[in-house]
């Protein structure tokens, strides 16, 4: 159980929290119509009579809308309906233009799932937690309005206007910021191995409805607030904080926390009453009599979830039981679809340059993805070109790693000379004097030089004082200028001191 | 030579396609009678004689180069203003959309210029085809070419189609575009003499023709006779991606399967028609409907529709719902009338324009709308209609187990005087109390001419028939047709 | 049911149309009028009734995911879009300033 507290002149308050993320779904066109959902465009050029609501015209779903929904809906194990319906949610707005949104109230699409958001002792997350998810049903984005253009007048801009949204809402299953943010973040995860979502933030692809309410632990649910359209993860955190701080100061000075939509001001960190939606309460839903009933058929569902792919939990679990990774390990490579992509690509080019078996050579892949690369890349920056950082480039470097031709130090310099120039691992190995010696002799002849240099070191080991042995390989590894192969030096070592 | 003005669309287009006459003095003799009328008849919002001379042309230029020419080449027709035609201005004859220029056409629309039809101009009607007496319109109402006998009190000629219903009738075109919603087509048909037929529901694409209840809204044709209207149909029909409820058919060829005679078919008579208060002239004619489709071979047999008198407050509640949120597009934003205040805000220039932009009627049921859908009146208005929604519906098929197709007058009345019932919404809404059932249960109806009243009026009786059968309505309409020999026609005083 | 004057008005500012008090003394009687007609209704026994979703058994039909295959719903016609709007700036639809 989270131990989140608001500590307040009258004890501790608890906060709960439900999180309504809308999410934009991929897709070329728009949920009705077939304009383009491109970001970036000129004002009103992806608009079509549709979308501009111009009398007599009529939607037509997008299927790709719909599939991605109900796979969305298939990864966090939901409920699917595959009888669901769309319905009129009525309002005036300027960035309305039919004065609805065709949305899903009464019949979603997707019923009750659920997603694991992990332990994270740092965060004040003690245990994993399962959050609970009510639905996820489709619906059209509105418009784009420009306040700052014009003097007296607000700009219109429809292009988002009909763009398809999931709007994934959560049970209020949440409480701390830190269960929100881990919430959003995982959600966002799923939503991109979908592929049913970019989940951009900063574009809008995905913003979230903050639901807020406090209560002394173990008491009914308080009255809660609504912020509405937060865009990042790190300002969904503040808004819990600065709502639940808002409430609990609030009751505590006798006031009553009022239902109502709030607005997030970044700048000052502090969320205020939107007003102006205030008489927009009775949306009057209706179902729309434009549209006739979803009714989808099983081979719609059987393509769905045949097309879905492993899921982070499912890898992560099976990096850890299969691979054999650390917890560790497993959670940082599956938290983002990048992760492990360059992690499974580099893993089957090495296992095959190696001819072993994935097992094998999955924690050295793994601390390669995770630790070596990175920290090569970003010591690079803009000089590493991307299309260099091949997964064959990495499997050949771990291939000579891996039969003792080069140190980790080597491997890092080859790496770096790859992602530079794009020159093959082996060749740069070659060329440039980066490979280590393994040649017994050779280093035998030098250890034994080492060894009469220092005879008397050499007596004091054998007297009992084992930790001169890493003198002793430091001394052959500067002689050998650092290229010595470190086993091969040991065991020569070894059998030399007996 | 004939007057090119008393053929339907039938004769023309054969006409033309034999060169017997031109397409263009067809349009020609057209675009004069609809010149003439306007200041009595006030039947079109505007006049397009350029339009219809074009297609006309092209029609004629086609048949010189051995084309083949459509179902409706060469014929002339009326376009109720409720279709977006590009170009020209469609109003739904509403101020709020005066002046709007549709930078698009209505499917059934191009489905008919493409056929060969050409556009006299844009009929007025009920504003959002709303109302059953042509009275709300902004641009005034149109007056009805018939007058009771020894009167010349300006009479209704239907709504919402009235501009349709009136402009046949006068000979100001061979026929006309309507739709029905609650009987649009059917009541103005019966009140002035003509044929029209409300199909399926999805069988013409409802795109582009400006929404008044999506889920009722249909096109069909009106015309001087059932074949007419079946060729005009089949132009119109046919299934739109553009349409959800679109119906993904192929369109039946009507017109070659007409068949007057009824034997081996069953003609049911709903019970719950027989209405109190029903005018006995209707009454009459309803008998004669009976005798003459027995005389076509066809079985009578009574069927009843218990859920018959609550159709028409169930469409009260369903149709204004969806007018509510269909006409909250009209909000002086995008197109149509702005009216701004000195100093109002955005929500007080939506109140403003919509105050100004539409009519009584039409606010009368988007309030009707609004408050059946707001919160805590959902569940007991909007829903218990579409439940009553589904037993008339029910009942159309619990009836149709034991009938082929139903017969029933098509208005409790004829034609009343404009201004009778303006001041009564209720009693204007009880007009379209046997059109409204067949509206809501989404199934095939058309009114045909049955003869004249004691007063000299048309009076028009209407076939209901089974999900997609057309071909049972239009052969039934038939039947009646040939033997009611109706041939009267309004005499001109305009 | 009867509605007062005040729900009246409260209606009339949900559907966004103004009325003023002559409009309202019109409007409370009918509207009344036009309730109490259709509130008979209420007689009818629907339970176990499904309301009606499509009024002709029909399958909704799903798009292809294609960007602008049908010029009459595609986008890329910011002209067409703005050909009737009364106030077009820049295009954008201008509209009185909104303050959030
Ligand atoms: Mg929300
Ligand atoms: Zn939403």
């Amino acid at each position: 159980m989270s131990s989140y507290r608001i500590q307040g002149v009258t004890g501790e308050w608890e906060v709960v929290i439900g999180l309504e993320v809308h999410a934009q779904v991929t897709s070329n066109a728009k949920l009705f119509s077939g304009a383009s959902t491109e970001f970036g465009a000129e004002p009103n050029a992806q608009v079509s009579l549709v979308d501009a609501a111009m009398p007599g015209m009529l939607p037509v779903p997008n299927r790709e809308c719909i599939r991605q929904a109900v796979r969305t809906g298939m990864a966090i194990e939901a409920q699917i309906n595959k009888w669901s319906r769309f319905d009129r949610k009525n309002y005036f707005y300027a960035d309305l233009p039919q004065g609805y949104q065709i949305s899903q109230l009464y019949h979603p699409l997707v019923g009750e799932g659920s997603l694991l958001i992990e332990a994270d002792e740092k965060a004040g997350i003690p245990a994993d937690k399962r959050i609970g998810i009510e639905r996820i049903h489709v619906e059209q984005d509105a418009g784009k309005l420009m306040h700052d253009q014009h003097p007296t007048m607000s700009y219109v801009d429809l292009n988002r206007s009909g763009v398809a949204l999931m709007e994934i809402v959560s049970k209020p299953d949440m409480r701390s910021p830190a269960e929100a943010g881990a919430y959003v973040r995982k959600l966002r995860s799923i939503l991109r191995y979908v592929g049913s979502c970019d989940g951009n933030m900063e574009q809008g692809s995905m913003r979230a409805d903050v639901n807020v309410s406090v209560r002394k632990p173990g008491d009914e649910f308080g009255t809660r607030t609504e912020t509405k359209n937060v865009n990042s993860v790190r300002f969904v955190m503040a808004v819990i904080e600065q709502e639940a701080r808002r409430q609990v100061d609030l009751i505590e000075d006798g006031g009553k926390v009022v239902q109502e939509t709030r607005l997030y001001d970044p700048d000052r960190n502090e969320t205020r009453s939107m007003r102006s939606k205030e008489d927009a309460h009775d949306y009057r839903y209706f179902p729309d009599p434009d549209l006739l009933p979803l009714d989808l058929d099983d081979d719609f569902l059987v393509e769905c979830r045949e097309s879905l792919p492993e899921l982070p939990d499912a890898k992560k679990r099976r990096y850890v039981e299969e691979l054999g990774l650390s917890e560790y390990n497993a959670t940082q490579l599956t938290a983002e679809v990048e992760g492990f992509r360059r992690f499974e690509d580099v893993l089957s080019a090495t296992a095959s340059a190696l001819g072993k078996g994935d097992k094998d050579v999955a924690t050295q892949v793994a601390n390669w993805t995770l630790s070596v690369a990175p920290g090569v890349l970003n010591a690079l920056g803009d000089e590493a070109k991307v299309e260099n950082n091949t997964a064959a480039a990495s499997a050949a470097i771990l291939k000579m790693q891996d039969a003792g031709e080069i140190s980790g130090g080597q491997a890092k310099e080859i790496y770096e000379i790859v992602l530079k120039t794009g020159r093959e691992p082996t060749e740069i190995a070659e060329t440039e004097g980066l490979k280590q010696l393994s040649d017994t002799g050779a280093i035998e002849s030098v250890i034994d030089e080492v060894l009469a240099n220092n005879a008397d070191k050499v007596e004091e080991y054998r007297g009992g004082k084992d930790k001169l042995f890493g003198f002793f390989v430091g001394q052959t590894m500067k002689a050998l200028q650092g290229k010595g192969n470190p086993a091969v030096v040991n065991q020569i070592l070894k059998d030399k001191l007996g | 030579m004939t007057d090119l003005t008393d053929l339907g669309v039938k004769a023309i287009r054969d006409g033309v396609a034999a060169g017997t006459f031109s397409a263009r003095e067809v349009a020609e003799a057209f675009n004069a009678n609809v010149a003439a009328a306007q200041d009595a008849l006030n039947a079109f919002i505007v006049a397009t004689p350029e339009k219809a001379l074009e297609a006309a042309e092209a029609v004629d230029a086609a048949r010189a180069k051995g084309e083949t020419l459509g179902k409706m080449a060469g014929v002339p027709i009326g376009m109720k203003d409720l279709f977006a035609t590009q170009g020209v201005q469609t109003t739904a004859a509403s101020h709020i959309l005066e002046g709007f220029i549709p930078q698009y056409e209505s499917t059934v629309s191009a489905n008919l210029w493409k056929a060969g039809a050409g556009m006299l101009g844009k009929l007025n009607l009920d504003q959002f085809a709303m109302g059953s007496s042509n009275e709300t319109s902004y641009f005034g109402n149109v007056i009805s070419p018939w007058r009771k006998q020894g009167s010349n009190a300006g009479l209704a000629p239907g709504g919402s189609s009235g501009g349709s219903s009136a402009a046949v009738a006068a000979r100001l075109c061979p026929a006309a575009t309507g739709t029905d919603t609650g009987g649009s087509i059917r009541q103005p048909a019966a009140f002035t003499g003509i044929t029209g037929i409300k199909p399926t529901y999805g069988r013409c694409s409802r795109w582009g023709i400006v929404a008044f209840a999506s889920s009722l809204d249909q096109a069909g044709p009106m015309a001087r006779d059932v074949t007419d209207c079946a060729i005009m149909l089949e132009a119109m029909a046919g299934f739109d991606p553009k349409d959800s409820t679109s119906l993904n058919l192929t369109v039946p060829e009507w017109t070659d399967g007409l068949d007057a005679d009824m034997s081996g078919h069953r003609v049911g008579i709903p019970k719950e028609y027989r209405m109190e208060g029903t005018d006995p002239d209707i009454l009459e004619s309803w008998d004669n409907g009976i005798a003459w489709l027995r005389d076509a071979g066809a079985e009578i047999v009574e069927v009843s529709l218990p859920h018959t008198k609550y159709a028409l407050p169930a469409y009260y509640i369903v149709a204004p719902a969806e007018a509510s949120s269909n006409l909250a597009r009209y909000d002086g934003v995008r197109y149509g009338l702005r009216d701004l205040p000195e100093g109002a805000n955005l929500q007080e220039m939506y109140a403003a324009t919509r105050a100004a932009g539409f009519g009584d009627e039409v606010k009368r049921r988007i309030m009707i709308g609004t408050y059946v859908l707001s919160a805590g009146f959902y569940d007991a208005y909007y829903n218990q209609a579409q439940r009553v929604r589904t037993l008339i519906s029910q009942d159309f098929k619990a009836a149709f187990e034991h009938c082929d197709v139903i017969l029933a007058p098509t208005t409790p009345t004829a034609s009343f005087p404009l201004g009778d019932k303006s001041d009564d919404p209720l009693a204007m809404y009880l007009n379209d109390v046997f059109a409204v059932p067949a509206s809501l249960a989404g199934l095939p109806a058309m009114s045909v001419p049955a003869g004249l009243n004691k007063d000299g009026l048309p009076l028009g009786l209407q076939l209901i028939g089974k999900a997609f059968d057309e071909q049972g309505v239009l052969n039934a309409g038939l039947a009646i047709e040939q033997r009611a020999g109706f041939t009267a026609r309004p005499e001109k005083w305009w | 049911m009867s509605v007062d004057r005040e729900t009246v008005a409260k209606i009339a500012s949900l559907a966004r149309i103004q009325m003023d008090d002559a409009a309202l003394d019109r409007m409370v009687p009918e509207f009344n009028g036009i309730l109490a007609w259709v509130e008979q209704l209420g007689e009818v026994d629907t339970s176990g009734v499904e309301p009606m979703t499509a009024v002709i058994p029909n399958h909704q039909r799903l798009r292809d995911d294609v960007v602008d295959a049908d010029p009459l719903t595609g986008g890329g016609i910011r002209d067409k879009v703005l050909a009737n709007a009364p106030a077009a700036e820049h295009g954008f639809f201008g509209v009185p300033k909104v303050i959030e």
